[in-house]
Protein backbone atom coordinates (compact mmCIF):
# COMPACT_ATOMS: atom_id res chain seq x y z
CA UNK A 1 0.00 0.00 0.00
CA UNK A 2 1.86 3.01 -1.22
CA UNK A 3 -1.23 5.03 -2.02
CA UNK A 4 -0.43 5.05 -5.73
CA UNK A 5 -3.92 6.25 -6.57
CA UNK A 6 -3.27 9.44 -4.62
CA UNK A 7 -0.66 10.87 -6.95
CA UNK A 8 -1.36 14.53 -7.55
CA UNK A 9 -0.42 14.41 -11.23
CA UNK A 10 2.82 15.29 -12.95
CA UNK A 11 5.83 13.00 -13.09
CA UNK A 12 5.88 10.07 -10.66
CA UNK A 13 8.29 10.55 -7.77
CA UNK A 14 11.66 8.87 -8.11
CA UNK A 15 11.75 5.33 -6.68
CA UNK A 16 12.80 5.02 -3.07
CA UNK A 17 11.48 8.49 -2.21
CA UNK A 18 7.83 7.54 -1.90
CA UNK A 19 6.11 8.89 1.15
CA UNK A 20 4.14 6.37 3.18
CA UNK A 21 0.34 6.41 3.03
CA UNK A 22 0.33 7.42 6.68
CA UNK A 23 2.45 10.46 6.00
CA UNK A 24 0.24 11.53 3.11
CA UNK A 25 -2.82 11.21 5.33
CA UNK A 26 -1.21 13.16 8.16
CA UNK A 27 -0.13 15.94 5.78
CA UNK A 28 -3.51 16.35 4.15
CA UNK A 29 -5.41 15.84 7.40
CA UNK A 30 -3.25 18.37 9.23
CA UNK A 31 -3.54 20.94 6.47
CA UNK A 32 -7.31 20.40 6.37
CA UNK A 33 -7.65 20.81 10.12
CA UNK A 34 -5.61 24.04 10.16
CA UNK A 35 -7.51 25.41 7.16
CA UNK A 36 -10.86 24.52 8.67
CA UNK A 37 -9.96 26.07 12.00
CA UNK A 38 -8.82 29.29 10.35
CA UNK A 39 -11.95 29.59 8.23
CA UNK A 40 -14.21 29.04 11.25
CA UNK A 41 -12.31 31.71 13.21
CA UNK A 42 -12.60 34.28 10.42
CA UNK A 43 -16.26 33.38 9.88
CA UNK A 44 -17.01 33.97 13.56
CA UNK A 45 -15.13 37.26 13.47
CA UNK A 46 -16.77 38.64 10.31
CA UNK A 47 -20.33 37.27 10.37
CA UNK A 48 -21.74 39.89 12.80
CA UNK A 49 -20.52 42.68 10.50
CA UNK A 50 -21.80 40.90 7.37
CA UNK A 51 -25.18 40.32 9.00
CA UNK A 52 -25.30 43.96 10.15
CA UNK A 53 -24.57 45.20 6.60
CA UNK A 54 -27.37 43.05 5.22
CA UNK A 55 -29.84 44.28 7.84
CA UNK A 56 -28.75 47.88 7.29
CA UNK A 57 -29.20 47.60 3.52
CA UNK A 58 -32.72 46.21 4.00
CA UNK A 59 -33.56 48.87 6.60
CA UNK A 60 -32.38 51.68 4.31
CA UNK A 61 -34.34 50.21 1.40
CA UNK A 62 -37.54 49.88 3.48
CA UNK A 63 -37.28 53.51 4.58
CA UNK A 64 -36.55 54.63 1.04
CA UNK A 65 -39.50 52.90 -0.64
CA UNK A 66 -41.87 53.94 2.16
CA UNK A 67 -40.60 57.51 1.68
CA UNK A 68 -39.23 58.03 5.16
CA UNK A 69 -41.82 56.62 7.58
CA UNK A 70 -41.61 57.57 11.24
CA UNK A 71 -41.24 53.87 12.03
CA UNK A 72 -42.28 50.54 10.56
CA UNK A 73 -43.55 47.18 11.84
CA UNK A 74 -42.62 43.79 10.46
CA UNK A 75 -45.70 41.70 9.62
CA UNK A 76 -45.89 38.04 8.68
CA UNK A 77 -48.25 36.95 5.92
CA UNK A 78 -49.46 33.38 5.40
CA UNK A 79 -52.18 33.15 2.77
CA UNK A 80 -54.55 35.95 3.70
CA UNK A 81 -53.56 35.89 7.37
CA UNK A 82 -51.42 38.75 8.64
CA UNK A 83 -49.76 38.41 12.01
CA UNK A 84 -47.25 40.35 14.07
CA UNK A 85 -45.84 37.11 15.52
CA UNK A 86 -42.51 36.10 14.08
CA UNK A 87 -42.92 33.09 11.81
CA UNK A 88 -39.99 31.88 9.72
CA UNK A 89 -42.28 30.24 7.14
CA UNK A 90 -44.38 33.32 6.47
CA UNK A 91 -43.63 36.05 3.96
CA UNK A 92 -42.51 39.29 5.58
CA UNK A 93 -43.93 42.68 4.74
CA UNK A 94 -43.09 45.97 6.44
CA UNK A 95 -45.85 48.39 7.42
CA UNK A 96 -44.75 52.01 7.61
CA UNK A 97 -46.41 54.41 10.03
CA UNK A 98 -46.30 58.18 10.30
CA UNK A 99 -45.63 60.11 13.52
CA UNK A 100 -49.22 59.65 14.73
CA UNK A 101 -49.04 55.90 14.13
CA UNK A 102 -51.27 55.93 11.03
CA UNK A 103 -50.24 53.34 8.41
CA UNK A 104 -48.66 54.90 5.32
CA UNK A 105 -48.05 51.80 3.21
CA UNK A 106 -46.41 48.42 2.96
CA UNK A 107 -42.88 47.64 1.83
CA UNK A 108 -42.76 44.29 0.02
CA UNK A 109 -39.68 42.28 -0.99
CA UNK A 110 -40.03 39.92 -3.92
CA UNK A 111 -37.93 38.40 -6.69
CA UNK A 112 -37.94 36.46 -9.96
CA UNK A 113 -35.35 35.32 -12.49
CA UNK A 114 -34.32 38.16 -14.79
CA UNK A 115 -31.88 38.11 -17.70
CA UNK A 116 -29.03 36.91 -15.47
CA UNK A 117 -29.83 35.32 -12.13
CA UNK A 118 -32.62 36.39 -9.78
CA UNK A 119 -33.66 40.03 -9.54
CA UNK A 120 -34.85 40.97 -6.06
CA UNK A 121 -36.73 44.20 -5.60
CA UNK A 122 -38.42 46.00 -2.74
CA UNK A 123 -41.32 48.35 -3.36
CA UNK A 124 -43.62 50.49 -1.30
CA UNK A 125 -47.39 50.11 -1.82
CA UNK A 126 -50.32 52.08 -0.50
CA UNK A 127 -53.41 49.81 -0.52
CA UNK A 128 -55.94 52.64 0.03
CA UNK A 129 -55.05 54.30 -3.29
CA UNK A 130 -53.54 51.15 -4.89
CA UNK A 131 -50.49 53.17 -5.89
CA UNK A 132 -46.80 52.43 -5.56
CA UNK A 133 -44.68 54.61 -3.30
CA UNK A 134 -41.35 53.67 -4.84
CA UNK A 135 -39.16 50.79 -6.01
CA UNK A 136 -35.56 49.79 -5.37
CA UNK A 137 -33.57 46.84 -6.70
CA UNK A 138 -32.02 44.92 -3.81
CA UNK A 139 -30.16 42.24 -5.72
CA UNK A 140 -29.39 41.80 -9.41
CA UNK A 141 -26.61 40.59 -11.69
CA UNK A 142 -28.07 42.15 -14.83
CA UNK A 143 -25.73 43.16 -17.67
CA UNK A 144 -23.63 46.19 -16.75
CA UNK A 145 -24.56 49.19 -18.89
CA UNK A 146 -27.82 47.66 -20.15
CA UNK A 147 -29.82 45.54 -17.70
CA UNK A 148 -28.39 47.25 -14.65
CA UNK A 149 -30.26 50.41 -15.67
CA UNK A 150 -33.17 48.90 -13.73
CA UNK A 151 -31.28 50.02 -10.62
CA UNK A 152 -29.02 52.81 -11.90
CA UNK A 153 -31.35 54.77 -14.21
CA UNK A 154 -32.93 57.22 -11.78
CA UNK A 155 -35.53 58.40 -14.31
CA UNK A 156 -36.72 54.83 -14.79
CA UNK A 157 -36.76 54.04 -11.08
CA UNK A 158 -38.61 57.31 -10.49
CA UNK A 159 -41.53 56.12 -12.67
CA UNK A 160 -42.58 53.75 -9.91
CA UNK A 161 -43.48 56.60 -7.58
CA UNK A 162 -47.24 57.10 -7.85
CA UNK A 163 -47.93 54.49 -10.54
CA UNK A 164 -51.25 52.68 -10.08
CA UNK A 165 -51.49 48.89 -9.66
CA UNK A 166 -51.71 46.62 -11.62
CA UNK A 167 -48.82 47.95 -13.68
CA UNK A 168 -48.86 47.82 -17.48
CA UNK A 169 -45.47 47.58 -19.17
CA UNK A 170 -45.31 49.62 -22.41
CA UNK A 171 -42.51 50.22 -24.90
CA UNK A 172 -40.62 53.42 -24.17
CA UNK A 173 -42.41 56.35 -25.80
CA UNK A 174 -45.50 54.30 -26.78
CA UNK A 175 -47.44 55.07 -23.61
CA UNK A 176 -50.87 56.71 -23.74
CA UNK A 177 -50.49 58.50 -20.42
CA UNK A 178 -52.51 56.04 -18.33
CA UNK A 179 -51.54 56.10 -14.61
CA UNK A 180 -50.83 52.35 -14.69
CA UNK A 181 -48.20 52.51 -17.44
CA UNK A 182 -44.51 51.85 -16.88
CA UNK A 183 -42.10 52.51 -19.77
CA UNK A 184 -39.75 49.60 -20.47
CA UNK A 185 -36.05 50.26 -21.10
CA UNK A 186 -34.81 49.91 -24.67
CA UNK A 187 -31.95 47.41 -24.56
CA UNK A 188 -33.10 46.03 -21.23
CA UNK A 189 -36.58 44.83 -22.13
CA UNK A 190 -36.30 41.53 -20.26
CA UNK A 191 -34.85 43.08 -17.11
CA UNK A 192 -37.34 45.95 -16.95
CA UNK A 193 -40.31 43.72 -17.81
CA UNK A 194 -39.21 41.35 -15.03
CA UNK A 195 -39.30 44.16 -12.45
CA UNK A 196 -42.86 45.04 -13.49
CA UNK A 197 -43.86 41.37 -13.36
CA UNK A 198 -42.31 40.89 -9.91
CA UNK A 199 -44.39 43.78 -8.55
CA UNK A 200 -47.63 42.63 -10.22
CA UNK A 201 -47.13 39.04 -9.03
CA UNK A 202 -46.33 40.12 -5.48
CA UNK A 203 -49.42 42.31 -5.32
CA UNK A 204 -51.61 39.57 -6.79
CA UNK A 205 -50.25 37.21 -4.14
CA UNK A 206 -50.24 39.53 -1.13
CA UNK A 207 -52.85 42.12 -2.11
CA UNK A 208 -55.85 40.30 -0.57
CA UNK A 209 -54.04 40.09 2.78
CA UNK A 210 -53.00 43.74 2.92
CA UNK A 211 -55.68 45.63 4.81
CA UNK A 212 -55.82 49.31 3.84
CA UNK A 213 -55.95 50.14 7.54
CA UNK A 214 -52.78 48.23 8.24
CA UNK A 215 -54.34 45.16 9.83
CA UNK A 216 -55.06 44.72 13.47
CA UNK A 217 -52.66 46.77 15.56
CA UNK A 218 -50.75 44.75 18.12
CA UNK B 1 21.80 27.21 -6.60
CA UNK B 2 20.67 30.83 -6.47
CA UNK B 3 20.50 32.13 -10.00
CA UNK B 4 18.61 35.37 -9.46
CA UNK B 5 19.11 38.35 -7.18
CA UNK B 6 16.37 39.40 -4.70
CA UNK B 7 15.77 42.41 -6.91
CA UNK B 8 15.12 40.14 -9.87
CA UNK B 9 12.82 37.94 -7.78
CA UNK B 10 10.79 41.00 -6.93
CA UNK B 11 10.78 42.85 -10.25
CA UNK B 12 10.40 39.91 -12.60
CA UNK B 13 6.63 39.55 -12.12
CA UNK B 14 5.91 43.27 -12.14
CA UNK B 15 6.67 43.88 -15.77
CA UNK B 16 9.00 41.63 -17.77
CA UNK B 17 7.06 38.48 -16.80
CA UNK B 18 3.80 40.21 -15.96
CA UNK B 19 1.25 37.43 -15.28
CA UNK B 20 -1.54 38.92 -17.39
CA UNK B 21 0.24 40.97 -20.04
CA UNK B 22 3.13 38.61 -20.75
CA UNK B 23 2.27 35.15 -19.43
CA UNK B 24 -1.46 35.48 -20.17
CA UNK B 25 -2.39 33.87 -16.84
CA UNK B 26 -5.37 34.78 -14.67
CA UNK B 27 -7.30 36.09 -17.66
CA UNK B 28 -10.72 35.14 -16.30
CA UNK B 29 -10.78 37.85 -13.59
CA UNK B 30 -8.76 40.19 -15.82
CA UNK B 31 -11.56 40.09 -18.40
CA UNK B 32 -14.54 39.72 -16.11
CA UNK B 33 -14.24 42.28 -13.32
CA UNK B 34 -12.19 45.08 -14.88
CA UNK B 35 -15.25 47.11 -15.93
CA UNK B 36 -14.47 49.72 -13.26
CA UNK B 37 -11.27 50.89 -11.58
CA UNK B 38 -12.68 50.19 -8.11
CA UNK B 39 -13.50 46.58 -8.99
CA UNK B 40 -10.07 46.10 -10.59
CA UNK B 41 -8.29 47.44 -7.52
CA UNK B 42 -10.33 45.25 -5.16
CA UNK B 43 -9.76 42.16 -7.28
CA UNK B 44 -6.05 42.95 -7.62
CA UNK B 45 -5.61 43.49 -3.89
CA UNK B 46 -7.59 40.37 -2.93
CA UNK B 47 -5.49 38.28 -5.32
CA UNK B 48 -2.30 39.91 -4.03
CA UNK B 49 -3.25 38.93 -0.47
CA UNK B 50 -4.06 35.33 -1.43
CA UNK B 51 -0.87 34.96 -3.48
CA UNK B 52 1.40 36.40 -0.78
CA UNK B 53 -0.20 34.39 2.02
CA UNK B 54 -0.12 31.14 0.06
CA UNK B 55 3.46 31.59 -1.14
CA UNK B 56 4.80 32.31 2.34
CA UNK B 57 2.93 29.40 3.91
CA UNK B 58 3.74 26.89 1.19
CA UNK B 59 7.37 27.91 1.11
CA UNK B 60 7.57 27.54 4.93
CA UNK B 61 6.22 23.99 4.82
CA UNK B 62 7.87 22.94 1.55
CA UNK B 63 10.12 20.35 3.24
CA UNK B 64 7.24 18.52 4.89
CA UNK B 65 4.74 18.28 2.05
CA UNK B 66 5.23 15.04 0.10
CA UNK B 67 5.13 15.43 -3.68
CA UNK B 68 2.17 13.07 -3.98
CA UNK B 69 -0.19 15.41 -2.13
CA UNK B 70 1.40 18.75 -2.98
CA UNK B 71 -1.28 19.91 -5.45
CA UNK B 72 -4.11 19.08 -3.00
CA UNK B 73 -2.23 20.84 -0.21
CA UNK B 74 -1.60 23.96 -2.34
CA UNK B 75 -5.25 24.18 -3.37
CA UNK B 76 -6.31 23.75 0.27
CA UNK B 77 -4.01 26.58 1.37
CA UNK B 78 -5.11 28.85 -1.50
CA UNK B 79 -8.80 28.12 -0.89
CA UNK B 80 -8.39 28.98 2.78
CA UNK B 81 -6.86 32.37 2.00
CA UNK B 82 -9.61 33.01 -0.56
CA UNK B 83 -12.31 32.25 2.02
CA UNK B 84 -10.62 34.63 4.46
CA UNK B 85 -10.42 37.36 1.78
CA UNK B 86 -14.03 36.74 0.75
CA UNK B 87 -15.44 37.09 4.26
CA UNK B 88 -13.19 40.05 5.09
CA UNK B 89 -14.28 41.97 1.97
CA UNK B 90 -17.94 41.19 2.74
CA UNK B 91 -17.51 42.55 6.25
CA UNK B 92 -15.39 45.62 5.42
CA UNK B 93 -16.41 46.78 1.91
CA UNK B 94 -19.82 45.17 1.24
CA UNK B 95 -20.53 47.21 -1.91
CA UNK B 96 -17.36 46.11 -3.65
CA UNK B 97 -17.90 42.55 -2.46
CA UNK B 98 -21.35 42.66 -4.04
CA UNK B 99 -19.95 44.04 -7.31
CA UNK B 100 -17.28 41.33 -7.58
CA UNK B 101 -19.80 38.59 -6.86
CA UNK B 102 -18.65 35.07 -7.63
CA UNK B 103 -15.25 36.18 -8.92
CA UNK B 104 -13.75 36.40 -5.44
CA UNK B 105 -14.43 32.72 -4.81
CA UNK B 106 -12.95 31.99 -8.25
CA UNK B 107 -9.54 33.31 -7.14
CA UNK B 108 -9.08 29.71 -5.94
CA UNK B 109 -8.74 28.57 -9.54
CA UNK B 110 -6.60 31.48 -10.72
CA UNK B 111 -3.79 29.52 -12.38
CA UNK B 112 -1.36 32.38 -11.76
CA UNK B 113 -1.48 31.60 -8.01
CA UNK B 114 -1.14 27.83 -8.29
CA UNK B 115 1.54 28.40 -10.93
CA UNK B 116 3.72 30.46 -8.57
CA UNK B 117 3.39 27.80 -5.85
CA UNK B 118 4.37 24.95 -8.15
CA UNK B 119 7.07 26.86 -10.04
CA UNK B 120 8.61 28.95 -7.27
CA UNK B 121 7.35 28.95 -3.68
CA UNK B 122 7.64 25.16 -3.26
CA UNK B 123 11.31 25.27 -4.30
CA UNK B 124 12.66 28.45 -2.69
CA UNK B 125 13.19 30.11 0.69
CA UNK B 126 10.39 31.99 2.39
CA UNK B 127 12.01 35.37 1.74
CA UNK B 128 12.44 34.71 -1.97
CA UNK B 129 8.92 33.27 -2.24
CA UNK B 130 7.55 36.41 -0.57
CA UNK B 131 9.47 38.70 -2.96
CA UNK B 132 8.25 36.68 -5.93
CA UNK B 133 4.64 36.83 -4.69
CA UNK B 134 4.84 40.59 -4.06
CA UNK B 135 6.23 41.17 -7.55
CA UNK B 136 3.74 38.91 -9.30
CA UNK B 137 0.82 40.25 -7.25
CA UNK B 138 1.84 43.82 -8.08
CA UNK B 139 2.10 42.95 -11.77
CA UNK B 140 -1.41 41.49 -11.65
CA UNK B 141 -2.71 44.57 -9.84
CA UNK B 142 -1.08 46.90 -12.40
CA UNK B 143 -2.48 44.96 -15.35
CA UNK B 144 -6.01 44.90 -13.90
CA UNK B 145 -5.93 48.57 -12.99
CA UNK B 146 -4.74 49.52 -16.50
CA UNK B 147 -7.62 47.56 -18.00
CA UNK B 148 -10.09 48.96 -15.48
CA UNK B 149 -9.06 52.56 -16.18
CA UNK B 150 -9.22 52.08 -19.96
CA UNK B 151 -12.65 50.45 -19.78
CA UNK B 152 -14.22 52.75 -17.19
CA UNK B 153 -13.02 55.95 -18.89
CA UNK B 154 -14.28 54.92 -22.33
CA UNK B 155 -17.29 52.84 -21.27
CA UNK B 156 -18.74 55.04 -18.55
CA UNK B 157 -16.86 58.35 -18.91
CA UNK B 158 -15.78 58.17 -15.28
CA UNK B 159 -12.66 57.37 -13.27
CA UNK B 160 -13.26 55.80 -9.85
CA UNK B 161 -16.86 56.97 -10.24
CA UNK B 162 -15.93 60.63 -10.85
CA UNK B 163 -17.36 61.98 -14.11
CA UNK B 164 -14.60 63.12 -16.47
CA UNK B 165 -16.28 64.52 -19.54
CA UNK B 166 -19.51 66.04 -18.27
CA UNK B 167 -23.04 65.22 -19.41
CA UNK B 168 -22.27 65.67 -23.14
CA UNK B 169 -20.23 62.45 -23.24
CA UNK B 170 -21.94 59.44 -24.82
CA UNK B 171 -20.39 56.43 -23.05
CA UNK B 172 -18.99 53.70 -25.22
CA UNK B 173 -21.04 51.08 -23.39
CA UNK B 174 -19.45 48.06 -25.09
CA UNK B 175 -16.23 48.75 -23.18
CA UNK B 176 -17.81 47.86 -19.82
CA UNK B 177 -19.61 44.86 -21.32
CA UNK B 178 -17.81 41.50 -21.65
CA UNK B 179 -16.60 42.15 -25.24
CA UNK B 180 -14.91 45.32 -23.98
CA UNK B 181 -12.65 43.16 -21.82
CA UNK B 182 -11.36 41.31 -24.87
CA UNK B 183 -11.01 44.51 -26.91
CA UNK B 184 -9.11 46.20 -24.08
CA UNK B 185 -6.75 43.29 -23.49
CA UNK B 186 -6.11 43.06 -27.23
CA UNK B 187 -5.33 46.77 -27.56
CA UNK B 188 -3.02 46.76 -24.52
CA UNK B 189 -1.15 43.64 -25.71
CA UNK B 190 -0.81 45.21 -29.17
CA UNK B 191 0.65 48.44 -27.76
CA UNK B 192 3.07 46.54 -25.51
CA UNK B 193 4.18 44.34 -28.40
CA UNK B 194 4.78 47.43 -30.56
CA UNK B 195 6.87 49.06 -27.82
CA UNK B 196 8.84 45.88 -27.27
CA UNK B 197 9.50 45.44 -30.99
CA UNK B 198 10.77 48.99 -31.31
CA UNK B 199 13.03 48.49 -28.29
CA UNK B 200 14.53 45.31 -29.72
CA UNK B 201 15.11 46.97 -33.08
CA UNK B 202 16.81 49.97 -31.45
CA UNK B 203 19.07 47.77 -29.42
CA UNK B 204 20.05 45.80 -32.50
CA UNK B 205 20.82 49.02 -34.35
CA UNK B 206 22.98 50.26 -31.50
CA UNK B 207 25.04 47.10 -31.36
CA UNK B 208 25.42 46.85 -35.05
CA UNK B 209 24.42 49.93 -37.00
CA UNK B 210 25.09 48.40 -40.40
CA UNK B 211 23.40 45.02 -40.34
CA UNK B 212 22.54 45.07 -44.01
CA UNK B 213 26.03 45.75 -45.29
CA UNK B 214 27.52 43.06 -43.07
CA UNK B 215 25.00 40.50 -44.15
CA UNK B 216 25.83 41.21 -47.76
Amino acid sequence: MTGGHMHGGGAPPPPGERASSGRLLVTLGGAGAVAGGLIVLVFAATSPAIEAHRAERLDNAIREVLRGPDRYDTLYVTGTQVSVDANPDAERVYLGRDASGRPTGFAIVSGAPGFADVIEVIFGYDPTTETLLGMKVLESKETPGLGDRIEKDTAWVGQFVGVVSPLEPVKAGRGTGKPTEVDLITGATISSRTVVRIINDALARLGPALDPNGGTPP
Amino acid sequence: MRTTTPRQDLMRGVWRENPVLVQALGLCPALAVTNTVANSLAMGLATFFVLLGSSVLISSFRRWVPGEVRISTYILVIATFVSVADMTLAAVVPDIHKALGAFIALIVVNCMILGRQEAFASKNTVARAALDAIGTGTGFLIALTMMGAFREILGAGTFLGVSLFGPGFEPWVIMILPPGGFLTLGVILLLLAAVEQRRVRRRAMKQDPTPLRRAA
